[in-house]
């Protein structure tokens, strides 16, 4: 077990709160104090997390909540852990130590598919479509996730298969339309340009009818105009009543979009609140920048 | 997204690399008709097509007279063995094609002890009507039947759970075993299985010809190959209506991905044991009609090698499609059973002692020439190792 490394005396207490207790500035939607755990609007609640792999400690006592209805940005530099912390929340790992709430109600444990059909999708860094499925086929393996149907029912082709099969395409056909593939549905996923992938993935996501929706760097890759297009639909899902969770690199990305932030780095979290002051907090810049070899 | 690894003929290296080879030539000529006739039966509008399949089926019930077509007809059917009985051959080749390709080519999950949910099928009704069986129970083999795919699904289940977790290479290995666990027990309880002696005086399935005599006699096997082809008919409008389904949906995204299609919601757990349970019936079914057919049969019937056959009849015929896997499984019976009786023209032996060499080559030939398959599918790629894909921490 490592000794947690002295950390210099910092402006926020334990729970991110500025320690003058001034109110920070607000972002562009909605309250901007971090949400308390056991806070009633909280949607998702990462109490605690300590994740290990052999030696390796990739998150260590990670604490944040998002509250419904937010844009909430995990940033930090490479290898911070924020992807790990999606997998945390999917299921693909299982924390060491701590709890994770959805709803408040935990999820740490559950296997992959009932966490998606509680209301948490995501999408990936890497892609992870299914190629040699068609784009309107990779949307409906999402919806399939709340269909009924057996297999004993399809088998015989009982009505439930019928009616779901045709509110599953019509709703598929809607969720291209929604993020602008709807052309090439029945294309298959691995001939697709790479913006329309990410796009797909999206579509995906959303066709499990999520609550929360993890979107891991959607706007890598892109040029500026697409990230605004990109930005123009993030903010139409949160529209919708999805709260949204977002990894991103892209540092105007996140200041544009996000109403809180909280930065990772070395699997620790070293800052959280709002765009304006993670972005002028001085951990946070040394994560990034790197510490002058003369600092004290 | 990251680009898979097998190797289509379509990447225009390899295509070059043999171009000049006359094998490929040939090869490639049957391929493009296939790839011709199968562009044209897609373009058919739904009731056009129906048409056509049913007209193949109605081919198919009339096989049995092929040797009576002049000319072709002698060059087609086999010499030494009774040609209905090549085509009953045939028909559970198929059968078991289907059912393997439903495990292997639909799930992705690499099965080599197929064979396993075969022996089962087939040593439930020697045992329930045979009056060699410790049970006793003589009963007839109509009745044996149900009971006989609900153990092979039974079976199914009991290796499909264990092995859940299990990949490519360690599931392969596993699902041997079974197979090979089934053979042996059978030959180390000479009171139960009773090993190499066997069952006998297995019933055949029911039914009087007009003239009083059984309808599934000893002397014509057409009245067995039409019950399989029939069962095999049913088979392939069961396998396509779970196909066009969640359930093919299912299948397919957990064999592309399985991680993320169980982050999508996908119950993998369910869907695969599905494919085993499936799988199993449909070897069962196969195993009831053999050992109907046979009235005899012993351990020797049920060796390792007839699964790899079955899988090389999948893979050669195009897996993760059915007239893929229908092909396949019938040249996989066709060919060495054609073979046998024709004599070779340098020592005049009979080439059934070198069945196995040359249908051995022709599956070379096949692979190296056409490696996803006669029959490729349009979009699925046979995966024979799994592609491991690691969520990036």
């Amino acid at each position: 077990m490592s000794e947690p490394i002295q950390e210099p005396p910092s402006s926020r207490d334990a729970t991110g709160r500025h320690r003058t207790d001034e109110p920070a500035a607000t972002g562009p939607a909605g309250d901007p104090a971090p949400v308390h755990p056991t806070d009633p609007r909280a949607l998702l609640e990462v109490d605690d997390v300590t994740l290990r792999f052999g030696g390796v400690v990739a998150l260590d006592h990670v604490n944040f909540s998002l509250r419904q209805g937010e844009i909430f940005g995990l940033i930090g530099p490479n290898g911070a852990g924020k992807t790990t912390c999606f997998n945390a929340m999917t299921g693909v790992y299982r924390p060491t130590s701590g709890q994770i709430r959805f709803a408040g109600a935990p999820i740490t444990g559950l296997k992959k598919h009932q966490i998606t059909r509680l209301g948490v999708a995501r999408t990936f860094q890497n892609i992870r479509l299914f190629p040699e499925m068609t784009a309107l086929e990779n949307v409906m393996v999402g919806v399939d996730a709340h269909h009924k149907t057996s297999v004993p029912g399809a088998l015989l082709r009982l009505p439930r298969h019928w009616r779901e099969e045709r509110t599953g395409r019509a709703r598929s056909m809607e969720l291209l339309r929604y993020v602008g593939i709807e052309n090439r549905a029945g294309e298959a996923a691995r001939n697709l340009a790479y913006g329309e992938q990410r796009r797909l993935e999206i579509a995906r996501a959303l066709a499990t009818g999520p609550k929360l929706l993890c979107l891991d760097e959607p706007a890598a890759g892109f040029n500026p105009a697409e990230k605004d297009s990109l930005l123009a639909l993030i903010r139409s899902i949160r529209d919708t009543g999805i709260t949204i969770l977002l990894i991103e690199h892209d540092m105007r990305l996140v200041m544009g979009v996000c109403d809180r932030l909280v930065v990772l780095e070395f699997g620790r979290k070293i800052a959280e609140g709002v765009p304006a002051d993670v972005r002028d907090d001085p951990l946070v810049i040394a994560a990034y920048l790197g510490v002058p070899a003369d600092a004290a | 997204m990251t680009t898979t690894g097998t190797e289509h003929a379509s990447a225009p290296g390899r295509e070059d690399a043999y171009q000049h080879r006359g094998l490929k030539r040939l090869t490639g000529r049957i391929a493009a008709r296939m790839d011709r006739l199968r562009r044209w039966y897609r373009g058919l509008p739904w009731p056009q097509r129906a048409l056509v399949l049913l007209l193949v089926a109605v081919a198919a019930y009339l096989l049995p007279y092929v040797g009576d077509i002049p000319l072709i007809g002698p060059q087609i059917v086999t010499v030494h063995t009774d040609w209905p009985s090549a085509l009953f051959r045939m028909s559970y080749f198929v059968l078991l094609a289907l059912g393997l390709n439903v495990v292997v080519g639909y799930a992705g999950l690499l099965d080599l002890g197929y064979v396993g949910f075969f022996a089962v099928g087939a040593y439930t009704v020697a045992l329930l009507t045979s009056p060699d069986s410790v049970f006793g129970t003589k009963w007839v083999w109509l009745a044996a039947v149900p009971v006989a795919v609900a153990v092979a699904m039974v079976s199914g289940l009991i290796l499909g759970w264990p092995t859940l977790r299990l990949r490519g290479d360690y599931l392969a290995i596993v699902t041997l075993g079974f197979a090979e666990i089934i053979r042996i027990t059978a030959d180390s309880t000479p009171g139960f299985l009773r090993g190499d002696r066997g069952f006998g005086g297995i019933p055949h399935p029911p039914g009087r010809n007009s003239d009083g005599t059984a309808l599934f006699g000893v002397r014509d096997a057409t009245p067995y190959f039409w019950l399989g082809l029939s069962v095999v008919i049913l088979v392939i409008l069961a396998v396509r209506n779970l196909d066009h389904s969640r359930v093919g949906r299912s299948w397919l995204a957990v064999r592309e991905d399985e991680e993320a299609a169980e982050i999508m919601g996908v119950r993998t757990v369910k869907f695969k044991l599905w494919a085993f349970a499936i799988g199993a019936f449909v070897g069962g079914l196969g195993g009831v009609m053999f050992a109907g057919y046979q009235g005899f049969m012993n351990s020797s019937a049920f060796v390792l090698q007839f699964s790899i056959l079955i899988l090389a009849g999948v893979v050669m015929g195009g897996a993760g499609n059915m007239p893929g896997a229908i092909l396949g499984g019938a040249l996989v019976s066709y060919i060495p059973d054609r073979l046998t009786g024709i004599n070779d023209p340098l020592f005049h032996n009979d080439l059934a002692q070198w069945r196995f060499l040359i249908f051995g080559v022709a599956i070379i030939v096949i692979m190296v020439f056409r490696p996803q398959g006669l029959i490729p599918s349009r979009r699925r790629a046979m995966e024979l190792k799994d592609r491991a894909k690691e969520v990036a921490p």
